[in-house]
This record gives structure tokens, C-alpha cells and sequence, in this order.
């Protein structure tokens, strides 16, 4: 279990995100100059439907202290119930972190539209703040950059984060968590 | 179809025990349409001992692999690299293949990562009904195409019990839900279908040693045997 609060503890956390919505939201936030923790680190999807609870599990496993997927507003999805699914698949590895002595609160599911970027700084800081308190995952790899390790477990579904559409991404296959460095 | 549910984590874990190389074996058919124990399900169980075993401070390596059937020995032959280089296998197969890979695999430690259950089918998505007990004497030509062996709590086979309201069960699930009576839902559809008089036919009593009653079964083609 996680020790208590660090005061040098500075979160490393990943999100998912929607390339219809919380990724525009977070577009919309830079543009607008808001003041969000460094420690997001983002990965863009076509569609948080497309998050699986291995996704998740991968990102816990190679240390990240926290996970979140942001996907559309609730009846909003480009893909009509992606992001319903999501919420599943989130609450189900909530339940397995419990299961495994983990703290659930490590992972969230959040929903907001493209024109929320204040929303998207709002959850940035309340979930940073949240993981803060939780104190740092005990699963943490000497070598190992969570988010780099992320982004490759994810990368049969992640798009490249210069992309603009989502059409015609290639699936990529999986490369083993141990081989992925910092850097 | 053979369905299966995952066993707690922790009781995964206690059979686990100290293996220091841990095999997580899937298999792809029964149960990983049944959503539980196909290759998909492997990852994730492989990963949440990883993290575990992280949290902890133990060195375990977890592995995961998947056969097409664990039941049949040519499809373990392709998984037996992995095999051999772990000390402890938990396979996510049924109990078939739990068993076909212990005995193929006759000096690993073999354990059960679920908890085989039913024949089944798909209701809807990810809801799954018990519709057969492989009795060894199939009685649906008489009875509607209604199971009364797994179909009715008490595997009635001459009609419903008094306990039997309104076309429900006496008997709920675990979870509380109601359950349709087999014998209201034969007698319907015998209705139906105009062979009412298949209801008011004296049965004589099943032969249960066709079954799982009769001890452990065997069954050979003949015809179909290597020359």
C-alpha cells in the first residue's frame, strides 16, 4: 500500500483521451493559458471506447500513480456509446485494483465536451490533488517511464498526437513492457 | 458451450503460493467466448499478479500464453516452451482443460484460475443461461425443446412441483431473480404446438447412471478410430 502523503511527491499520471472531446478540451485549455499540473501526461484516442482494462492495468503496472480516461459528454459520443463502455471498463479495474490491494481511486473515467477546456484543468488539478494524498504507486520500475510504457501497451489503439482525423490507423502490435526505457 | 467465472484474486494468489515463474495459460475457445479465460483474460490476470507481486516486493515472473483448445494435446504441444519454463501454470481453461494440461504437463504445478459452471448459451451480450446437464439421455423431443434437467430446480421429469406460481420457480437465482418454471414453459409450448398429450404420458423414472450419476464416462467412435 501506498505510503502517506509525500511533500515532494510529484504524480505521474496518464490519461486517455478522446480525440473528439477532452483532447480538444485540452487544446482548448492551453490556448487558453489554464494553469494544470505537469504531471498529465496525455494519450490521445479515436474513442474511449477503445480503452480496455488491459490499457489500464499496463499503465498501473509500469508505475504510473494515476490513470484516467476522458471521453464525450454522456450521450455525446462520436461512436453513440463509447464512452459508456468506458465507464465500464474503468469501474471493472476498480474493482481488480481493490481485489489486489490497490487503491481504486487510481483510477477515474471522466466526461466533458471539446469546448471544456476549464473542465479539463479543473480535473487535472482535482485528480493530481487526489493522487497526491494517495501518495505514489507501490509499483514503481527503476528504468521504466510509465508513460512512455503506456503509450506502447496502448499502441494498437493510441493515435499519434499530430494527427487530426482519426481515419486508416494501423494496428500496431503489442511490445513487451520490459524492453520500453525511460526517455 | 462450456462456461467458467474467474476465481477471486485471492484465492488465485494462495494457489499461486511462492512461484517465482508464473505461467497464465488461456484457452480460446469455450471460455474466452464466455469472455473469461481466453487470451485477452490471460493478459489481464498476468498483469494484475505482475502488479501485485510489485506491490509486495516480490520477483515473480508472470507470463501469459493461450492455446486454441487446452483440451487437446497437439494444441498444448504449442504452448509447451512456456510450460517448461514456469514453475507454477494457472489456467483459465474449463475443467477439461485444466485436467488435459495437468496430465500433459503430469510434473507442473497446474491450478484452476476459474470456476467451471455450466453448458450454456448466450442469452444476450455477456449473459449466459444453463441449458443442458449432458445427461446422456436427452428427453427435448418429449418435453418441448425445455430442458426439465437443468430447466427445473428439482430436474422434475413428470410434470411441475406445487411450487410452481404464475410460470415462476419456488426457487430464485443467488441473486434474487425469478426463475421461469420448466414444466409451465414446456406445457405452453406443447399447447402451442397442438401435443398437449405429450404432458399426460407416463414416464418411467430416468436412468440418472447415463449421467455424471454413473461415474466417469467414456466415449469411442469406432468408426471413426485410427486404422
Amino acid at each position: 500500500m501506498a505510503d502517506a502523503a509525500q511533500p515532494d511527491f510529484e504524480p505521474e499520471i496518464i490519461v486517455f483521451a478522446c480525440h473528439y472531446c477532452a483532447y480538444a478540451a485540452a487544446d482548448l485549455a492551453g490556448v487558453m493559458r489554464l494553469d494544470y499540473p505537469s504531471s498529465i501526461r496525455i494519450i490521445k484516442l479515436p474513442c474511449t471506447g477503445k480503452l480496455e482494462v488491459i490499457h489500464l492495468l499496463r499503465a498501473i503496472e509500469a508505475g504510473a500513480d494515476g490513470v484516467y480516461a476522458a471521453g464525450c459528454l454522456e450521450g455525446e459520443c462520436h461512436y453513440l456509446k463509447g464512452n459508456l463502455w468506458a465507464r465500464q471498463r474503468v469501474n471493472h479495474v476498480k474493482k481488480l485494483l481493490t481485489e489486489m490491494g490497490l487503491e481504486p481511486e487510481r483510477v477515474e473515467m471522466y466526461n466533458m465536451s471539446s469546448a471544456m477546456g476549464v473542465r479539463f484543468a479543473e480535473v487535472a488539478n482535482e485528480f493530481t490533488a487526489r493522487i497526491k494524498e494517495l501518495g505514489p504507486n507501490p509499483v514503481k520500475r527503476k528504468g521504466v517511464s510509465p508513460y512512455a510504457a503506456a503509450r506502447e501497451a496502448a499502441s494498437e489503439i493510441a493515435l499519434p498526437e499530430d494527427t487530426d482525423t482519426v481515419a486508416d490507423q494501423p494496428n500496431r502490435p503489442l511490445a513487451p513492457l520490459a524492453t520500453t526505457k525511460e526517455g | 458451450m462450456i462456461t467458467a467465472e474467474r476465481k477471486p484474486f485471492d484465492k488465485i494468489l494462495g494457489l499461486v503460493g511462492e512461484s517465482k515463474k508464473v505461467l497464465v495459460a488461456g484457452c480460446d475457445t469455450c471460455v474466452a467466448v464466455c469472455l473469461t479465460g481466453g487470451e485477452k483474460e490471460a493478459e489481464i490476470l498476468a498483469s494484475e499478479l505482475r502488479i501485485e507481486a510489485g506491490m509486495n516486493g516480490r520477483e515473480t515472473e508472470v507470463e501469459h500464453t493461450s492455446a486454441i483448445r487446452q483440451c487437446e494435446w497437439e494444441y498444448l504441444d504449442l504452448i509447451s516452451d512456456k510450460v517448461d519454463q514456469a514453475d507454477v501454470v494457472v489456467s483459465l481453461a474449463c475443467g477439461i482443460g485444466i485436467q488435459s494440461m495437468a496430465e500433459k504437463f503430469a510434473t507442473k504445478l497446474v491450478v484452476p484460475g476459474v470456476d467451471t459452471n455450466m453448458l450454456g448459451m448466450p442469452l444476450e451480450h455477456a449473459v449466459w443461461l444453463e441449458r443442458c446437464g449432458a445427461c446422456g439421455e436427452c428427453v427435448l423431443g418429449e418435453t418441448a425443446g425445455v430442458c426439465p434437467v437443468v430447466r427445473c430446480s428439482k430436474s422434475l421429469m413428470n410434470g411441475p412441483c406445487g411450487g410452481s406460481h404464475e410460470g415462476k420457480c419456488e426457487v430464485k437465482t443467488p441473486e434474487g431473480e425469478e426463475i421461469d418454471c420448466a414444466w409451465h414453459l414446456i406445457w405452453e409450448r406443447l399447447k402451442a404446438q397442438g401435443r398437449e398429450d405429450l404432458m399426460f404420458v407416463d414416464r418411467p423414472p430416468k436412468n440418472w447412471s447415463k449421467g455424471s450419476s454413473g461415474g466417469p464416462r467414456k466415449m469411442v467412435r469406432v468408426e471413426a478410430r485410427p486404422v
